[in-house]
């Protein structure tokens, strides 16, 4: 029996064995959505913003690991998509976006809400389909879904022009897929692993150093075994929070530009660096030529060769699937006769530990302003350190990195690459629909929540219960921080003038508003909002934080990992 | 080092191939000296190729970002093996008086052939490496050129070297 391409598009989301579809209609969906209104398969959710459409999409699959999905019309509806598809391609998250386009005779004439959705999207999408004959409709799903899911993920864009999905055919959605030109590396090279093996074995000072990859690859156990079984100190970058438990003795924290003193030191000093899915990027080794002043071998494993010898010269590559290749090192090193120089490894320990005695973390308790590094805290206490914790962009979201201590991948969900402010509600949502249960904590500022409030209506909608923690502290927080450091303290417009009541924004939402103004009220207020009260309720906790407090350790932008500013130096 | 490298390809025949790559060299600011691209005896195949200059590292990433691109098949650096390489120009140039018979003269020299002849102009083709076309334009008088075309460099592997899906 002959179906429309509209009737195509939902079967083969069925298929393909989807949960939630975020999206907004306009004139060249149309027929898609009236084929959505016929089935129940999956649900659609009605966000405000097409943005918020594929974040939350991009945040269901940061916390689930499936497949993503957000549906947009042509023109706008794809320009409004952008920002949410090149978030998700920085940090690699398999999404499928589908877009409307105008009808196949109507392009290329500057049609009513036609824009070149293909190009346009190119740059910052894994790949990208435009569908001009509905016999190619279920194929092209088929192809999207694995290329978004598979080695590197990432975005994937079909768009469909409205005749498209009025035309008929067939649907057979084919049971796998073949590409000649597409076939990732999944197995590490054997000589390769054999040489890792041996340098790991010879390390006086060995560091792991693990990134996204391990989260996206859902290598945290292996990584986790690795780790213990080598009694190496390990590190995460901020998209790989989560990959080691941050409780473990053995985890030295987040790198990078605010990462801990710890982590960077041994990051500069160690003589044997194992990189895994992880991109040596230039917030996480600031200066490459100063981080390759010291001598160090450096092994380094990634789905993507393109990762490799990138920005950071490597000794052993191997290119593979994280997990696969963890397995098959642990494999080695537990046939292998010869240990690592336990005096060697002792020593380093005690360096380290000399180093994590500097307590980089520690900031003023005392005083009647709120800290926000101390709401963060709290939060994590409250939540027992098992929340689902997203956050949007700038200090909030470094607090919550370095103060969170998360045990468990795919709780963290944050834009790490493209540092997209106004994510962590839309984030919020995507993870909260498909953990209805869990606690889903939004850690933001008041400049970036205001990115994407209008969100708070779908929140609404669909009663998503998320707790927004905003920390206020009236400034675009990071930028001041830039600002009072480089730029002689002139804050040229990083100032949030005029800023709405959020307790009464949230209350004309239909939600719970509370303001904190208290240290001593911050417990209790956390308390009130994860309480069994208020658990279907979302609520907007707006703190009033210290205005004045920065992000430390801070490693400036072109200068050596190494080479950090303290809390206490200031 | 800084080396000119001419990099093959082979992707899938389909609309907006060229763009993907063409976006590629400019998004991460790659250098393209020219870039030629049409069908193979198997049409759904094209054949790319793509004279760069970069050093060591940067040819590296670039072979790697192309083979990234879904689409691409296979990806190869030419210039790490021995190969051919070709390039055709057709230069119109003015003949007249004693210049016609030099023009001719120096046309010959470089085997090069005048496809088109009127009382005032020659055009001639001329085949070879990009360097042997720039000697040709330099060994002649740049009052007398008219118009220039050059197709950009092709290339293939010698002997058992061959690029192939």
């Amino acid at each position: 029996m002959e179906v429309t391409g509209a009737e195509i598009v939902v079967r083969c989301l069925a298929e393909e064995g989807v949960e939630f579809v975020f999206g907004y209609p306009g004139g060249a969906v149309l027929n898609i959505y009236d084929a959505i209104f016929k089935q129940d398969k999956f649900k659609h959710v009605l966000v405000r913003h097409e943005q918020a459409a594929v974040h939350a999409a991009d945040a269901y699959a940061r916390a689930t690991g499936r497949v993503g999905v957000a549906l947009v019309t042509s023109g706008p509806g794809v320009t409004n998509a952008v920002t949410g598809i090149a978030t998700a391609y920085m940090d690699s998250i398999p999404i499928v976006v589908i877009s409307g386009q105008v009808p196949t005779p109507a392009i290329g004439l500057d049609a009513f809400q036609e824009v070149d959705a293909v190009g346009i999207t190119r740059p910052c999408v894994k790949h990208n389909f435009l569908v001009k004959d509905v016999k190619d409709l279920a194929a092209t799903f088929k192809k999207a879904f694995h290329i978004a899911a598979s080695g590197r993920p990432g975005p994937v864009l079909i768009d469909v022009p409205k005749d498209v999905t009025a035309h008929l055919t067939e649907f057979v959605y084919p049971a796998t897929v073949e590409m000649r030109s597409y076939n990732p590396v999944v197995k590490g090279h054997s000589g390769q692993l054999k040489r890792a093996v041996q340098m790991l074995l010879e390390a006086k000072r060995p560091m792991i150093y693990a990134g996204g990859g391990v989260v996206l690859g859902d290598a945290a156990t292996q990584l986790t075994e690795l780790t213990r079984l080598l009694g190496f100190p390990c590190t995460n970058t901020l998209m790989g929070l989560g990959g080691y438990p941050a409780t473990d003795r053995q985890n030295l924290g987040m790198l990078g530009m605010h990462g801990t003193y710890e982590a960077n030191m041994a990051m500069q000093h160690c003589d044997v660096l194992i990189a895994v899915g992880a991109r040596f990027d230039d917030r996480v080794i600031g200066n490459p030529a100063h981080f390759a002043r010291e001598q160090r071998r450096i092994i380094h494993i990634d789905v993507d060769p393109s990762s490799i010898s990138k920005r950071v010269k490597v000794d052993v590559p191997i290119v593979g699937d994280v997990k696969n290749v963890l397995d098959d090192l642990i494999a080695l090193l537990k046939q292998s006769k010869e240990k690592n120089d336990a005096a060697a490894l002792n020593a380093w320990w005690t360096q380290i530990e000399l180093w994590r005695s500097k307590d980089c973390l520690k900031y003023n308790r005392n005083g009647n302003i709120i800290k926000p590094q101390y709401v963060v805290e709290k939060l994590w206490e409250v939540t027992k350190g098992d929340a689902y914790v997203t956050s949007d962009v700038g200090q909030h979201q470094m607090w919550a990195a370095q103060y969170y201590k998360f045990d468990k991948p795919r709780r963290w969900i944050n834009s790490g690459g493209l540092g997209t402010m106004g994510v962590g509600l839309p984030y919020a949502m995507g993870v909260q629909l498909a953990f209805p249960d869990a606690q889903v904590a939004c850690i933001t500022g008041e400049s970036s929540i205001q990115m994407c409030i209008q969100e708070l209506s779908t929140c609404k909608q669909y009663r998503i219960p998320v707790k927004v923690i905003t920390l206020n502290n009236r400034y675009m927080g990071m930028v001041r921080q830039w600002q009072e450091f480089f730029y002689g303290s002139r804050y040229a417009e990083s100032y949030m003038e005029s800023l709405p009541d959020f307790v009464k924004l949230a209350e004309a939402y239909g939600h719970v508003g509370m303001r904190i103004d208290k240290p001593e009220d911050v417990e209790a207020a956390l308390k009130e909002a994860f309480s069994p009260a208020l658990k279907e309720r979302l609520v907007f906790m707006d703190f009033q934080t210290d205005q004045t407090e920065n992000v430390f350790p801070m490693v400036e932008g072109g200068k050596g990992l190494s080479e950090m500013i303290l809390a206490e130096e200031l | 080092m800084v080396r000119r490298h001419i990099i093959s390809l082979l992707m899938e025949n389909e609309a907006g191939a060229l763009s993907r790559v063409a976006g590629l060299f400019s998004a991460r600011a790659y250098n393209i000296e020219s870039l030629t691209v049409a069908p193979t005896e198997d049409a759904t195949l094209s054949r790319m190729t793509i004279v760069t200059v970069g050093s060591e590292e940067v040819i590296e990433q670039i072979t790697k970002q192309l083979n990234k691109l879904v689409d691409v098949i296979k990806v190869m650096d030419l210039t790490e093996g021995s190969h051919i390489e070709r390039e055709l120009m057709l230069v119109k140039v003015k003949a007249v008086g004693a210049g016609r018979e030099e023009m001719k003269r120096t046309a010959d020299i470089f085997r090069g052939r005048i496809i088109d002849v009127t009382d005032a102009t020659y055009t001639i083709e001329l085949t070879g490496t990009g360097s042997k076309l720039d000697a040709f334009l330099e060994a002649i008088d740049p009052v007398f050129i008219i118009e220039t075309v050059r197709t950009g460099a092709s290339g293939i592997g010698r002997g058992e070297r061959s690029l192939k899906a």
